[in-house]
């Protein structure tokens, strides 16, 4: 279990003041100016050290992803993108953060602009997020009046201007190219990669994507060293991370904890158990809709962490953990996802556009009773179709799930096609 | 505020203006963004109109914006249409978005649009015969440890039962 004295997010359920007063007391802000004038080649290599995987769902090394930014082209400006699109379902980690945690982020955005050598950052919040848009104007607000934004931010000399832009009902501009679309004024459709953000990405230039807990989660780092974070979690999998514990279990709740903690550990100590006890766990999506679920045999044992649940065919996403008890009907539950990713698909690519709406179409036959022998395989042909197919990742989102259903639930599949 | 826009009726064939408190805002919105690169703004724009037309956005006001930010009247409409937050056509005083997505439905969101179909008497994208309420589902609204959620204009309501959404409800026709 994570120690009490390595928790980053102090205020993660808001039981503290959100405001700068608040956060400078929790120890945001502390020196900052000190870190700036460590240089950029110096956080780089921190974030580097730490192991910090970016905490959007696809996990890359984030300090790796910094030292990508293009520099060919001195008089190109370069920006800094926060993404705050948070819409997977089972994940509201960010939220938390934006609420009651938005001085971390503002100051993770400007120490990331400063070593990527960007002197203006985007925040990509969702649209729904009124309340939180709110308070995160509030704090970048804050933040400008106490000299930490603007010309000389914390006094470094750096110029770094945080603006807020609120997004509009799109799961797909989570995507970082959807999300450049966006922001540029257009629907969110995803670009061809590469090029890549890195070289060229917002408005045509070098452009760097982060998540909102990731960057968060860097002026710790950063103060307490990147060997401290690299020493929590597991090989490859270093650091804390926030949970969203969701579904069947007593106690819904985001929580702080170390990665590689074992997944009934973290439905038990901190979700208060599955509802009826853990035998009456039927199975668990632990990483968001877009990864396969786990049948109870695998949560028995298995850890909480990129490299172990990708062993196990699944992955970590975005740590939000969907818990479903026996009284859950799990072909309807996946079902549901699937018409999510067929109203969110955008349309672009022909196979998640078609294929999204004929998976839901066959798992609702099977859900009705209505579906024969045929309809398994063909369902599973068709996820194979729209897998690896697409322009982004949301195609590959839409077949896993469906896939994990196949592959742990199939004899249930089975008893439901229709009698002849 | 959002019952004194209800009164203010639109007529989508007149050419749409934003009020001047809105027209103030604007430039600060632009300043946001490259001075080439304008059509950055439409969201934020679009958001302003929408609200200022008490919650949805008419033909008008897309070729508004669009003017403004020097773009084609199409791509406006692209991006209008493309984005689930814009409402094309009126809403009620009361947008009741019933998140329905898995960790909801886990957690029983079908029972709540149920009653909220009962109760308000209509079906999803419909509103109320005294414009009160419009009814939806929504995709995950991203607060599935609070689930079932349900929005209301800009507002969560989160851990929600059959009868605290109801009571819910009916108070906001008392107020």
């Amino acid at each position: 279990m994570l120690k009490e004295s390595d928790r980053i997010f102090t205020n993660l359920y808001g039981t503290d003041d959100w405001r700068l007063k608040g956060a400078l007391r929790r120890g945001d802000w502390d020196k900052t100016k000190e870190l700036l004038s460590k240089g950029p080649e110096w956080i780089t290599q921190e974030v580097i050290t730490s192991g910090l995987r970016g905490r959007g769902g696809a996990g890359f090394p984030t300090g790796k992803k910094w030292s990508f930014i293009s520099k060919e082209d001195e008089s190109l400006p370069r920006y800094l993108i926060i993404n705050a699109d948070e819409s997977e379902p089972g994940t509201c980690k960010d939220r938390d953060i934006l609420r009651y945690e938005p001085h971390k982020l503002i100051e993770g955005a400007l120490l990331a602009g400063f070593a990527i050598g960007a002197h203006v950052g985007y925040i990509y919040i969702r649209g729904e997020f009124y309340q939180e848009a709110e308070h995160l104007t509030a704090a970048v607000a804050e933040a400008y009046k106490a000299g930490f934004l603007g010309k000389s931010a914390v006094g470094s000399g750096w110029h770094f201007d945080l603006y807020i832009h609120r997004g509009a009902g799109a799961y797909i501009c989570g995507e970082e190219t959807a999300l450049l679309e966006s922001l540029e004024g257009r629907k969110g459709m995803p670009r061809l990669k590469p090029p890549f953000p890195a070289v060229v990405g917002l408005y045509g230039c070098p452009t760097i994507i982060n998540n909102v807990e990731t960057l968060a989660v860097v002026p710790t780092i950063l103060r307490r060293k990147g060997s401290w974070f690299a020493n929590i979690g597991t090989p490859d999998n270093t650091g804390t991370k926030i949970f969203c514990l969701s579904g069947h279990v007593n106690k819904p709740c985001n929580v702080e904890e170390s990665l590689g903690i074992p997944m009934k550990e973290l439905i038990e100590k901190h979700g208060g158990g599955v509802r009826g006890g853990w035998d009456n766990l039927l199975a668990v999506i632990p990483g968001g809709s877009s990864v396969p679920l786990l049948p109870k045999e695998i949560c028995e044992t298995v850890l909480m962490d990129f490299t172990s649940l990708a062993q196990v065919k699944s992955g970590l996403g975005t740590a939000g953990v969907i818990v479903m008890d026996k009284s859950t009907d799990v072909v309807r539950a996946i079902a549901r996802l699937s018409k999510f990713y067929m109203h969110e698909s955008c349309g672009q690519c022909t196979p998640c556009r078609e294929g999204t709406g004929w998976m839901w179409r066959m798992l609702m036959r099977l859900v009705e009773g209505e579906g024969t022998s045929e309809d398994i395989d063909q369902l599973e042909e068709v996820t194979h179709q729209v897998e690896g197919h697409t322009i982004c990742a949301l195609g590959d989102a839409a077949a896993w799930p469906v896939q994990g259903l196949i592959r742990h639930f199939r004899p249930e599949l089975e008893r439901r096609l229709r009698k002849e | 505020m959002t019952k004194e826009l209800e009164k203010q009726k639109i007529d989508p064939t007149e050419p749409f203006a934003f009020s001047p408190e809105n027209e103030a805002k604007i430039p600060e919105i632009l300043k946001r963004y490259p001075d080439d690169r304008q059509a950055s703004a439409i969201l934020p724009l679009f958001y302003l109109a929408q609200r200022q037309c008490g919650g949805w956005l008419p033909p008008s006001a897309i070729e508004k914006v669009t003017e403004l930010l020097g773009m084609p009247v199409i791509r406006g409409y692209e991006v209008a249409t493309f984005y689930t937050l814009f409402n094309l056509k009126p809403v009620g005083t009361y947008h009741v978005q019933v998140c329905g997505t898995t960790p909801c439905m886990l957690r029983g969101s079908e029972a709540l649009l149920a009653a909220c179909k009962r109760h308000l008497k209509i079906e999803c994208g419909e509103t109320t015969k005294n414009g009160m309420f419009t009814l939806n589902e929504v995709e995950c609204l991203s607060a599935c440890v609070n689930a079932p959620i349900v929005q209301i204009n800009d507002t969560y309501y989160e851990d929600l039962t059959e009868e605290s959404l109801i009571k819910l409800l009916e108070g906001l026709v008392a107020c």
